[in-house]
C-alpha cells in the first residue's frame, strides 16, 4: 500500500469516525425557505412583558404598599395567606438569615436577588386564575406591599420604573453564575 | 400459571427475571389468570363429549375462537395494562390542580423510548388547549428582522429527528428527604422520559432573523397562563437547540407543548419551554422566577448556584426495584436506564454488594448522546440479602456520585439536580426496599 493510499484510508477512517461521533450522518441543514413573516409591533407588544434587572421593560405607572395591601387582600390573600404567610400557595415572606442553615427557607424576601423579578412574575402569572388582569399601578402597588412585608422598603416608598430596579434585595449577592460551567 | 409467563420455549432456560411480579401490576396479573380460567371452564362446560381434535380446541382461550374487536382509528394499550400509568402529584391540589407533575412509570417500561401518553409532565399552571392556527412563535429583540412563524409555516422547513431525554431538574427530589420513601422507581426518578423529537433547528430561524452581535442570551416564553419563561444562552440555541413539532412521530401532545416546544438537549427540563410563543434576543439573562426563586441550587454556605443547565450523568436500576417481589433464587436480569446531559453514556457498572465490587453492565445500542441508554446484566441470585446499585460514567469522564458525595455538596433544603446513585435492597424473602447508602 502506497503512502498516499494509507493517508487516504486514514483520512476516510477519520471522516467515518467523525460522522459516528456526531451522529449527524445527514449533512447539516444550513438553509431554510425563509418563510418567517415580519412580526407586527402589536404582536410584539402583546408578548414583550419581560423585565430585566436593569429595569428595561418596566411600564409607566406607580404604587406603594398602602395601595398594595388592598390589591393583596382582594387578589392574592386567598392563596398566599394573611400578610404573605403562605398556604395553600407559597409563602411570600420570611426566611431571612436561614439560607446557610439546615432549615433554609427561600422566599421573595430571603432569596430573590432582584425586585424586578417580583414585578415581572406577578404581572405575567398572578393572580394564578386571572393573569394579566392587574393594571400596571396595581402590579407596582402589590410588589411594594410584598417588599414591605419583608421589611425591604417602607410603607410609603413609591415604586415606579426608576425606583423599582434600585431596590436592593437582601440576597442580591447570594448567587454564583454557573452558566459557563458546562 | 408461572409457566405461562415464562418464555422458556425451545429448550432455552426459562429466564427467572420474567417471573418478577410487579406489585402494582398484580391486579392485571390476577385478572389475566381469572380470564384464562374462565375460558377453560366455559369451554369444558359447553362441550362435554368431543373427539380428540375438538378436545384440543376446547382448551383454547375464548379470543382464539371468535373474531376479535374491529379496527379503530387510534390505538390504545391492552386493558390488562391499565396499571401502567403515571403517578400524578400537585403541590396545590385545591387552588391549582394544574400546577404539579406526573411521573413516568420507569419500572413498568422497557427499552429507551417513553410512550407519548406516559411522558412525564411538569406544568406551572395547567395544560393550555392551543388552536395551532392561532399560535405564533415570534422571534424579536436584538435581531435585524423580527419574525413570526405559524406551526404551518414551520412545517415547511427542513427538519431533523433526534432522540433525547428530557429530565426535570427536580427529578429524584423524593430521594432528598431524611428517610428513604418506599415508592416505585418511577415515583422517585420518573421525571425523566425519552423521545424521538422532530423539528426545525433553531439556528435556521435565528439566521433568518439576523441576530445582532450584542445578543448573548434569549428569553424563551410559553403561551400557557403561567407564561413560563427562561433565559437561554445564545451559544446553546445555536448549537443543538430545536423547535420541536413532533414527538415519536406524531404531533407533540398538549402536555408536552403542542403545537411546539423548545428542545435543549441535555439541559434541565424547565428550560425546554413548552407552548413556545416567543424568543427574545437579549444582552443579559432576565433572572425570571424560574431561574432565581426556583431551579437554583443552594449550597451549605447559603450561596446558590444559578444557571446550572446540563443534567448530571445518572442511572437507576428499574428491575428489580421497589414494588417487585423476587420469585426465588435463580437467574435474573438486572436492567435499568442511564443518561447524561453532557453526551453519551460510556459505562454503567452494577454492584450487588453495597458497592464493594462492581461489574460492567452491557450497554444496549445505539448509545446516543443526551439520550437514554438501556443497560443489562445477568444476575444469579442465591436467595440471600443483596444491595443493588448502578453507577454511570459519561464520555466526558463524569461519574455518577454516591448519595453521600451529592448530599455534602448542597444545602439540606436543596432538591434539584439529584443524580446520586440509587440503592435497592433485596431481602431474603424476595421483597425490595429503597435504602440510603
Ligand atoms: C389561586 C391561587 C393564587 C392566587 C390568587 C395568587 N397566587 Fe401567587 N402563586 C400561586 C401558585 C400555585 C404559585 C406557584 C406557581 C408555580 O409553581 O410556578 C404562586 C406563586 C407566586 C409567587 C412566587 C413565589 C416563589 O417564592 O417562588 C409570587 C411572588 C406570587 N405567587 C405572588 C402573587 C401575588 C402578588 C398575587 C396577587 C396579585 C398572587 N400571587 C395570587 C397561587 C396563587
Amino acid at each position: 500500500m502506497s503512502i498516499s493510499r494509507i493517508a487516504l484510508s486514514t483520512a476516510f477512517a477519520a471522516v467515518m469516525l467523525a460522522a459516528c461521533a456526531t451522529e449527524r450522518i445527514e449533512p447539516p441543514i444550513s438553509k431554510g425557505p425563509g418563510l418567517g413573516q415580519p412580526a407586527t409591533a402589536a404582536e410584539i407588544a402583546l408578548l414583550d412583558i419581560g423585565i430585566a434587572p436593569s429595569g428595561a421593560g418596566l411600564p409607566p405607572g406607580s404604587g406603594d404598599a398602602r395601595a398594595g395591601a388592598k390589591v393583596y387582600a382582594a387578589k392574592c390573600q386567598s392563596c398566599h395567606g394573611d400578610k404573605g404567610a403562605g398556604k395553600p400557595a407559597d409563602a411570600l415572606v420570611g426566611g431571612t438569615g436561614t439560607l446557610a442553615s439546615s432549615n433554609a427557607v427561600r422566599t421573595v424576601g430571603s432569596y430573590w436577588p432582584y425586585a424586578t423579578t417580583l414585578f415581572d412574575y406577578t404581572r405575567r402569572a398572578m393572580p394564578l386564575t386571572a393573569p394579566r388582569s392587574l393594571s400596571n399601578d396595581e402590579v407596582y402597588a402589590v410588589t411594594a406591599y410584598v417588599l414591605h412585608l419583608n421589611g425591604i422598603i417602607s410603607e410609603d416608598h413609591t415604586l415606579n420604573a426608576q425606583t423599582l430596579p434600585a431596590v436592593k434585595m437582601p440576597n442580591r449577592d447570594g448567587f454564583v453564575d454557573y452558566s459557563k460551567v458546562r | 400459571m408461572k409457566k405461562s409467563l415464562t418464555k422458556g420455549e425451545g429448550g432455552l432456560r426459562p429466564a427467572r427475571g420474567d417471573a418478577l411480579v410487579e406489585r402494582s401490576d398484580r391486579r392485571s396479573f390476577l385478572t389475566r389468570s381469572a380470564a384464562v380460567t374462565a375460558g377453560l371452564v366455559a369451554g369444558a362446560a359447553t362441550a362435554p363429549v368431543v373427539r380428540a381434535a375438538e378436545t384440543a380446541a376446547t382448551g383454547l382461550p375464548a379470543w382464539s375462537k371468535a373474531p376479535g374487536a374491529p379496527l379503530r382509528a387510534y390505538g390504545m394499550p391492552s386493558k390488562f395494562e391499565e396499571p401502567v400509568k403515571r403517578v400524578v402529584t400537585s403541590g396545590y391540589p385545591t387552588v391549582s390542580p394544574g400546577t404539579g407533575s406526573s411521573l413516568t412509570p420507569l419500572q413498568l417500561l422497557e427499552g429507551t423510548i417513553t410512550p407519548n401518553g406516559l411522558h412525564f409532565e411538569r406544568h406551572h399552571s395547567g395544560v393550555p388547549d392551543i388552536d395551532p392556527t392561532q399560535h405564533r412563535l415570534v422571534i424579536h429583540g436584538l435581531v435585524k428582522r423580527a419574525l413570526s412563524f405559524s406551526p404551518a409555516t414551520l412545517s415547511r422547513y427542513p427538519m431533523v429527528s433526534r432522540t433525547h431525554f428530557v429530565e426535570c431538574s427536580g427529578n429524584s427530589s423524593r430521594n432528598t428527604g431524611p428517610e428513604p420513601l418506599q415508592v416505585t422507581c418511577g415515583t422517585i426518578h420518573g421525571l425523566l422520559s425519552c423521545s424521538e423529537w422532530t423539528g426545525v433547528p433553531l439556528s435556521l430561524l435565528l439566521d433568518e432573523a439576523g441576530v445582532d452581535p450584542a445578543a448573548t442570551w434569549l428569553l424563551a416564553e410559553g403561551a400557557d397562563s403561567a407564561a413560563m419563561s427562561r433565559s437561554v444562552p445564545l451559544d446553546k440555541a445555536r448549537d443543538d437547540a430545536m423547535i420541536a413539532l413532533f414527538q415519536n412521530g406524531e404531533r407533540i401532545r398538549p402536555e408536552q407543548g403542542y403545537p411546539m416546544r423548545l428542545l435543549l438537549p441535555g439541559w434541565e427540563g424547565n428550560m425546554n419551554v413548552k407552548w413556545l410563543r416567543q424568543l427574545k434576543l437579549v444582552a443579559e439573562p432576565m433572572h425570571t422566577k424560574d431561574e432565581t426563586s426556583k431551579y437554583t441550587d443552594l449550597m451549605p454556605n447559603g450561596k446558590a448556584q444559578q444557571f446550572t443547565f446540563p443534567l448530571g450523568v445518572k442511572s437507576t436500576i428499574t428491575r428489580p426495584s421497589f414494588g417487585m417481589t423476587m420469585q426465588g433464587p435463580g437467574l435474573y436480569e438486572i436492567s435499568g436506564v442511564a443518561w447524561s446531559g453532557s453526551g453519551r453514556v460510556a459505562r454503567v457498572e452494577v454492584s450487588t454488594d453495597s458497592g464493594a465490587t462492581w461489574s460492567d453492565a452491557r450497554l444496549q445500542g445505539p448509545v446516543l448522546s443526551k439520550s437514554v441508554t438501556r443497560f443489562r446484566l445477568p444476575w444469579e441470585w442465591n436467595g440471600a440479602a443483596a444491595t443493588l446499585q448502578s453507577r454511570a460514567t459519561d464520555e466526558k469522564g463524569n461519574v455518577q456520585p454516591t448519595r453521600q458525595t451529592w448530599t455534602a455538596a448542597y444545602s439540606a433544603a436543596h432538591r434539584y439536580h439529584n443524580n446520586a446513585i440509587q440503592t435497592w435492597s433485596v431481602k431474603a424473602d424476595g421483597s425490595i426496599a429503597n435504602v440510603y447508602l
